[in-house]
C-alpha cells in the first residue's frame, strides 16, 4: 500500500552512493598503506597505526571536498533553473542540501576522530623509538637520518622523552600545529551548530561557522612537511626489503643493502579541495555583488502580533512562487544576512516579505524602518537594504501538479501567500492554461491575532472565485490549535452565522488539529489516478506526520493516486 | 548579540570537551602511553564534566529543550546549590580540571576545548547568567466537578436566561452551559436522581 520509494528513493540512493564511496576510499587506502612495498619499513615502526591514519585521511579529503558544495546557494539555484528539462524529482534532491551538508560534517568529525587517534599512537611510538624505549629494530630504523647523506624515516628527530616528546612534536611540526588548530576549529564549529544554538542564537552559529576558513587553509598545508615517509622508488631498486629486512646492522656495509632512502608523500589534499574552495569563493563574490545592487523600500506596513511587511523594488529582480531571499540591513548589522520567504507573487511589480519581530536583528529592523513611530515616515528616511536571492525551494513545483495540498503552520504560511496570490493572477489572466485544478489549503495557527494580513488575501480570493463561478477551486481549512473555554463558548453561539466569527470568511474556522488520515483518504478518493503534491512549511513533527501519511496513502503501482511530499525549511 | 545566553554555548562546548577528554584518556590508558595515569585522570575528569553539564539550564527567555532523561542529573546538580548555580565557579572549576590533562598529547585537545568552554562560562558569568534547573511543571489535574459548588437547581430542560431571576452574563453567552451561581427559586421541585 505504501509507496516509500516514490518519496524517498532518490535521496536514499544518493546517500548510499556517498557511503559506498567513503567505504571504498577507506578500504583502498588502508590497503595501499598496509600492503605497499614502499611502506614496509614505515610499518615496522608504526604497525597498524600507519594505514589506520591514512585511510580516514583519504575519506577526509573526499568529504572536505563535498562539504562546501551544498552551501553554494547560487550554484544550486542555477542548477535548479537549468534542470527545467529534468523531472521534479531531481530538483527535489537539491532541497535536501542542508541535510547533506550536516551528514558530511558528521562524517568529517568521525574520520577526524579516527585519524587523530591513529596519529596519537604514531607519535607515541615514534618518540619512544627515538629515545630507545622500544624494540631494537625500531630504534635502529629511527637512527636513520642522523648521519649526512641519510634521509629520515622517523619524523621525531630530537630525542625527547614522552610525554614531553610527543607534545614537542605536535607543536614544532607543521602537521602537528595545523592538526591541533583545525581540529579545534572543527569542534567549535560543531558545538555552535547544534539545533539549540542555531535556532536561538543565530549570530553565534553564523560567526563561529566562519572558522571554516581557517579549517580549509590549515587543511591545505597540513601535509606540506611530508612527514609520512616511504622508501623512494630509486632506493627500492638498490635496496630490496625482501633481501635486506633482517640484517639491518649490515646496511651500508654490504653492497646488496645500501642505506634505504625515504621521502614523504607530496600533499594531496589541496587537489581535492581547491575546486570547491574556488566555487565557494565565487559564491560569496556573487552574493556580495548581488548585495550591492540597489534595493528600494517602497512601503512598510505594520501588522498586528509583531509582524511587519516590507515592500521593495530592485532592478532586474525576478522571482518565482515560494522562493526566499536573504536580507541584510547595514544599519542594523553590517555582516548578518537573514532568510525570509517572499510573500508577493511574481506577477506583482514589487516584492514583499513579512517579518515577525522575535530577536535582536528583527527588532533593529523594526526601529530602523520607523515602525515604532506613529507619524508618517518619509521615504528617504528608510534604511538601505541589501538583498541576495531569490533562491528556489520546493514551492516552485506547485504548478506542475494538478492537485495540491498546501499545509502551513503559523508563520510557515508565508510561502503559500505567494503561491495563492500567484494563482489568483494566473487565474485572472488565463484560467484554461493553468495545470493546477484544485488546491486544498490547511492553515494551522495557534492564535487568532496572526490571521489579519492573510485573512484579507483569502477574502479576496474567496470573492474572486465566487465571481467566476469556481468556488470549488480553492478549498481552505483554518485550524485554530490553541483555544480556551471562553473562545469555545463564543464560537458555539455564533456557529450558525454565515461568516466566520474570527476571520470573516465564509468557510468556518475549525478547532484543534486536523485528522490527517481522514483528510488524505477523502482527497485520495476524490482524485484517483493523480499525482498530488503535498507542500509543508512547518515544524519537524508535522513533517514526519505528513510524510508518513503521504507514504501510506499512496498506491504502489504507477497508476493510482500518489502523494508526493515536499518540505521547506531554513 | 544582546540576547545571547552564552551559557548555552558554553554548555555544549563543555559537554563536547568532556567527551573528548574521555576519548583521549581511553587512548592513553589503553595504549599504555608513558605517564598513562594522566589519561586515567582524564577519563575521570571527562565523566565528571559530562555529568555536570548534561542537564541544560533554563533559558531566561523562551522555553528550553531538555536533553533526554536529564531530570535525574538535574536533581543531583541542584543539590550543590550556589556551587552549581554560579558560572564563575564553573568557569574556574573547568579551568582547573583541564590543567592536568594538558600533560599528555593524547588529552591536550580536551584541555584546549575545556579551557575554551571555561572562558565562555566566564563571559556568561560576567553577563550575570545563572544555572537555573528545569523543574517539571506540576500537572494541573482537572478536578472533576471542582467548579460545581451546588448541583443545578433546575432540572433540564431549563428555562431560558430571561426567565431566571438572576441571569449572569456568562450564562447568556454560554447558552446555559455551566453552573448557576447563587440560590434560585425552583419553578419545578428538584428530584435527586441517582444516575
Amino acid at each position: 500500500m505504501g509507496n516509500w520509494i516514490e518519496n524517498e528513493g532518490l535521496s536514499i540512493f544518493v546517500i548510499l552512493v556517498w557511503l559506498g564511496l567513503n567505504v571504498f576510499l577507506f578500504i583502498w587506502f588502508y590497503g595501499v598503506y598496509n600492503n605497499g612495498e614502499e611502506f614496509f619499513y614505515t610499518r615496522k615502526l608504526l604497525g597498524f597505526a600507519l594505514p589506520l591514519a591514512r585511510a580516514p585521511a583519504a575519506c577526509l579529503n573526499f568529504n572536505c571536498m563535498l562539504i562546501l558544495l551544498p552551501v553554494c546557494r547560487n550554484l544550486l539555484s542555477f542548477l535548479r533553473g537549468s534542470s527545467a528539462c529534468c523531472s521534479t524529482r531531481i530538483r527535489r534532491q537539491l532541497d535536501r542540501n542542508l541535510t547533506f551538508h550536516k551528514l558530511v560534517a558528521w562524517m568529517i568529525a568521525l574520520h577526524t576522530a579516527i585519524h587523530t587517534i591513529a596519529h596519537l599512537f604514531n607519535v607515541e611510538w615514534c618518540v619512544n623509538a627515538r629515545v630507545n624505549n622500544s624494540d631494537n629494530y625500531s630504534i635502529a630504523l629511527s637512527n636513520l637520518g642522523d648521519n649526512p647523506g641519510e634521509s629520515y624515516l622517523n619524523f621525531a628527530r630530537r630525542r625527547i622523552k614522552n610525554p614531553e616528546g610527543g607534545l614537542y612534536v605536535a607543536v614544532t611540526l607543521l602537521a602537528g600545529i595545523t592538526g591541533i588548530v583545525i581540529t579545534l576549529c572543527l569542534i567549535l564549529i560543531i558545538t555552535s551548530s547544534t539545533k539549540t544554538i542555531r535556532r536561538s542564537y543565530f549570530e553565534v552559529f553564523w560567526y563561529t561557522h566562519h572558522l571554516f576558513v581557517i579549517f580549509f587553509i590549515g587543511l591545505a598545508i597540513h601535509g606540506a612537511e611530508r612527514i609520512v615517509r616511504g622508501q623512494t622508488a630509486a632506493s627500492r631498486l638498490e635496496h630490496n626489503y625482501k633481501v635486506c629486512a633482517d640484517n639491518i646492522s649490515q646496511w651500508g656495509k654490504i653492497p646488496d643493502c645500501p642505506i634505504p632512502q625515504f621521502s614523504g608523500n607530496p600533499p594531496m589534499t589541496w587537489k581535492w579541495i581547491v575546486g570547491p574552495m574556488f566555487l565557494y569563493l565565487c559564491e560569496r563574490l556573487v552574493r556580495f555583488w548581488r548585495s550591492q545592487q540597489k534595493v528600494v523600500i517602497t512601503k512598510v506596513v505594520t501588522h498586528p502580533f509583531k509582524t511587519i511587511e516590507l515592500q521593495m523594488k530592485k532592478k532586474g529582480f525576478k522571482m518565482e512562487v515560494g522562493q526566499y531571499i536573504f536580507v541584510k540591513c547595514p544599519k542594523v548589522s553590517s555582516l548578518e544576512w537573514h532568510p525570509f520567504t517572499l510573500t508577493s507573487a511574481p506577477e506583482e511589480d514589487f516584492f514583499s516579505i513579512h517579518i515577525r519581530i522575535v530577536g535582536d536583528w528583527t527588532e533593529g529592523l523594526f526601529n530602523a524602518c520607523g515602525c515604532d513611530k506613529q507619524e508618517f515616515q518619509d521615504a528617504w528616511k528608510l534604511p538601505k537594504i541589501a538583498v541576495d536571492g531569490p533562491f528556489g525551494t520546493a514551492s516552485e513545483d506547485v504548478f506542475s501538479y494538478e492537485v495540491v495540498m498546501l499545509v502551513g503552520a503559523g508563520i510557515g504560511v508565508t510561502p503559500f501567500a505567494s503561491i495563492l496570490k500567484s494563482v489568483w493572477y494566473k487565474y485572472c489572466n488565463n484560467a484554461t492554461n493553468l495545470r493546477l485544478k484544485k488546491i486544498y489549503f490547511y492553515w494551522l495557527c495557534r492564535d487568532t491575532h496572526a490571521f489579519e494580513w492573510f485573512a484579507d488575501l483569502l477574502q479576496l480570493l474567496e470573492t474572486q472565485m465566487q465571481e467566476r463561478n469556481n468556488a470549488g477551486f480553492l478549498s481552505y481549512n483554518i485550524y485554530l490549535t490553541g483555544w480556551d473555554e471562553s473562545q469555545a463558548n463564543h464560537f458555539a453561539v455564533h456557529h450558525d452565522e454565515e461568516k466566520d466569527v474570527i476571520t470573516g470568511l465564509k468557510q468556518k474556522t475549525l478547532y484543534g488539529r486536523p485528522n490527517w488520515d481522514n483528510e488524505f483518504k477523502t482527497i485520495a478518493s476524490q482524485h484517483p489516478n493523480t499525482r498530488i503534491g503535498v507542500f509543508l512549511c512547518g515544524p519537524e513533527a508535522l513533517a514526519e506526520t505528513l510524510s508518513k501519511q503521504c507514504i501510506s496513502n499512496s498506491e504502489s503501482g504507477p497508476r493510482g493516486v500518489h502523494f508526493i511530499f515536499n518540505k521547506e525549511n531554513f | 548579540m544582546g540576547q545571547i545566553e552564552w551559557a548555552m554555548w558554553a554548555n555544549e562546548q563543555a559537554l563536547a570537551s568532556g567527551l573528548i577528554l574521555i576519548m583521549g584518556g581511553i587512548v592513553a590508558t589503553a595504549g599504555q602511553f608513558t605517564k598513562w595515569y594522566f589519561g586515567a585522570y582524564s577519563i575521570g575528569a571527562g565523566v565528571f564534566v559530562c555529568l555536570l553539564e548534561y542537564p541544560r539550564g533554563k533559558r531566561r527567555k523562551g522555553s528550553t529543550m531538555e536533553r533526554c532523561g536529564q531530570k535525574y542529573m538535574t536533581k543531583v546538580v541542584k543539590v550543590f546549590g550556589p556551587l552549581s548555580r554560579n558560572y564563575y565557579i564553573r568557569a574556574f572549576l573547568h579551568l582547573g580540571l583541564s590543567v592536568p590533562a594538558g600533560f599528555l598529547l593524547a588529552t591536550i585537545l580536551g584541555t584546549a576545548c575545556l579551557a575554551i568552554a571555561s572562558s565562555i562560562y566566564l563571559l556568561a558569568a560576567y553577563h550575570g547568567e545563572q544555572w537555573i534547573p528545569i523543574e517539571p511543571q506540576p500537572k494541573e489535574r482537572p478536578q472533576v466537578g471542582g467548579t460545581i459548588k451546588q448541583p443545578p437547581s433546575n432540572p433540564p430542560p431549563r428555562p431560558p436566561a430571561e426567565a431566571r431571576k438572576k441571569p449572569s452574563e456568562e450564562e447568556e453567552a454560554a447558552g446555559a452551559v455551566g453552573v448557576s451561581g447563587g440560590p434560585q427559586e425552583n419553578p419545578v421541585p428538584v428530584i435527586d436522581e441517582v444516575v
